[in-house]
């Protein structure tokens, strides 16, 4: 038997880091499903709570639009309002006792971060729709577009851009909040860490190697988004096209020298 | 006005309240093909408003807006067409910040006009050259100077091929020095032929470039004429003293 700690950490990799990498298998595909389809729902929620209304259109639309903004009104304060952990005992053991459905850990553990996760981006999302200057969407009417169309082609792509920061919040978030679900049993990271620990009563051992192995997954996730954002960004310069060659190189259009990188207004 | 001359908009009797405020109390003009209208007046005047409503930003409380004879009010569904024919240029540019130069001229033409890519980016060039900002084509709106953010407004307005071009201030969100190259522009078109409704300040270009220029304070027409007219021998004499303060 190791005496040191670093003795009993390395013993403890060998002996139960399968395991470990296992249970980090289970936090990540959580974390990141439960992220991607909280996305989703959040982003319908976000664009069902913008819809603008109009002075022309029908009392029924007019109602459906205001009741159905209003049920996730309540979807989102109730989600946002109670801890994950509650609600990962409401569904699990509420489906089984009051629906009679049986489902399994792991889904209710996909249900409950996607469902919580949608509730928190369906606000980033509205004020990520609110956050694109109002401006362009009048510019937008001014030259015909339609409500799908100005948020399709405009309001959105940048809305989207804005909301990116919040989305690696929520994942990162998400891959370390995903650990409440061992109270109903899902075989994620620290369920795995504290079934290893219990053998050898070595419970911080086990525990500083969970510690690094969740700041690797959040880390590298973290970076990852970043380098997305930059993608989205595009490139910070551009080339300027001259379409004419004969065009007089005096005229008003400027000559085509290279530009400085950067900005230059 | 000679009768014989293409009637594109008219505007009757144009009302527009905010709750109690009365921004607009009956306003009725038309314009003809080849008009270059300019509007002036006062700070708060319902300058911007009246031009706002023309194409529908604002939704008018009362009169008519009627596109060759027809009113676009009673026929919601011809809006959208009736919007292609008017262009709007604004006065904070209002570009798409996530499209280039050239994404922002074809982006209508495609989704609202119909046409091809091919088509689109031919039009857009033309008038991206007409403007001098065909070589920008590349760039981000942020890259670009407030001057060059206009001009590449004016081209995406024009790329719809309109029939009236609506600008509400063009040049007061610019600096000093950009002013000018904006103007040119402006004037440029309107030599071309462009029917062009025109919100002011600047009061010596409404007098060079316009056929008509329209004096608004507080919400009414105030005088109507031709610039040399209405520039010179000013009638009311709330244009007087308007006018007064930019001589001195």
């Amino acid at each position: 038997m190791p005496t040191t700690f670093f003795g009993w950490v390395f013993f403890l990799m060998e002996e139960y880091g399968p395991v470990l990498l296992t249970g980090a298998g289970v936090t990540l595909l959580l974390a990141v499903v439960g992220t991607f389809i909280g996305c989703l729902i959040g982003l319908v929620v976000g664009i069902i709570q913008t819809i603008p209304m109009e002075d022309n259109d029908s009392t029924f639309k007019k109602a459906t639009i205001k009741l159905t903004q209003r049920l996730l009104d309540a979807y989102v304060e109730v989600f946002r309002g109670t801890p994950m952990i509650v609600q990962a005992m409401v569904v699990y053991y509420g489906a089984m006792s009051v629906f009679n459905i049986d489902m399994s850990p792991m889904f209710a553990g996909f249900f409950v971060v996607s469902i919580n996760t949608g509730a928190y981006m369906a606000e980033t999302v509205r004020g990520g729709i609110e956050s694109v200057d109002p401006g362009q969407k009048e510019a937008a009417i001014a030259i015909g577009m339609d409500h799908f169309q100005i948020m399709y082609n405009v309001i959105l792509p940048q809305a989207l851009r804005n909301v990116m920061p919040q989305l690696g919040n929520n994942l990162i978030i998400n891959i370390k909040d995903t650990s409440v679900l061992n109270v109903i049993s899902v075989t994620e990271l620290y369920f795995a860490s504290k079934s290893a620990a219990g053998v050898y009563y070595k419970y911080f051992e086990i525990f500083f190697l969970t510690c690094v192995i969740y700041f690797i997954m959040t880390f590298t996730a973290s970076r990852l988004l970043r380098w997305v954002e930059s993608k989205m960004d595009g490139p910070k310069d551009y080339q300027l096209v001259n379409y004419d060659p004969m065009a007089d190189p005096c005229g008003h259009v400027p000559l085509p020298t290279k530009k400085q990188k950067g900005r230059f207004d | 006005m000679a009768q014989d001359r293409e009637l594109l908009v008219s505007v009757h009797d144009l009302q527009k309240a905010f709750g109690e405020r009365e921004i607009l109390k009956g306003i009725s003009f038309d314009i003809y093909r080849g008009d270059v209208v300019c509007v002036i007046g006062p700070s708060g005047s319902g300058k911007s408003t009246l031009i706002r409503c023309i194409n529908y930003l604002e939704h008018p409380t009362g009169g008519d807006i009627c596109y060759r004879g027809e009113s676009v009010m009673k026929h919601f569904k011809k809006l959208t067409q009736f919007r292609t024919k008017v262009g709007m240029v604004f006065q904070s540019f209002n570009l798409f910040n996530n499209m280039t130069v050239l994404e922002n001229c074809t982006v209508g033409q495609i989704k609202v006009l119909g046409k091809s890519k091919e088509e689109a980016k031919e039009t857009a060039l033309r008038y991206l050259k007409h403007v001098g900002m065909d070589s920008y084509v590349n760039a981000k709106p942020h890259q670009l100077s407030g001057g060059q953010k206009q001009r590449v407004a004016i081209a995406r307005a024009l790329a719809l091929e309109p029939e009236v071009l609506l600008m509400d201030e063009p040049t007061s969100a610019l600096d000093p020095e950009m002013v000018g190259e904006v103007l040119r522009v402006i004037r440029d078109l309107a030599e071309s032929g462009f029917t062009m409704v025109i919100v002011t300040h600047e009061m010596a270009f409404a007098r060079d470039v316009s056929n008509r220029v329209i004096f608004i304070d507080q919400g009414v027409i105030a005088e109507d004429d031709a610039p040399d007219v209405l520039f010179k021998n000013p009638k009311n004499p709330r244009t007087k003293e308007f006018l007064g303060r930019f001589q001195q």
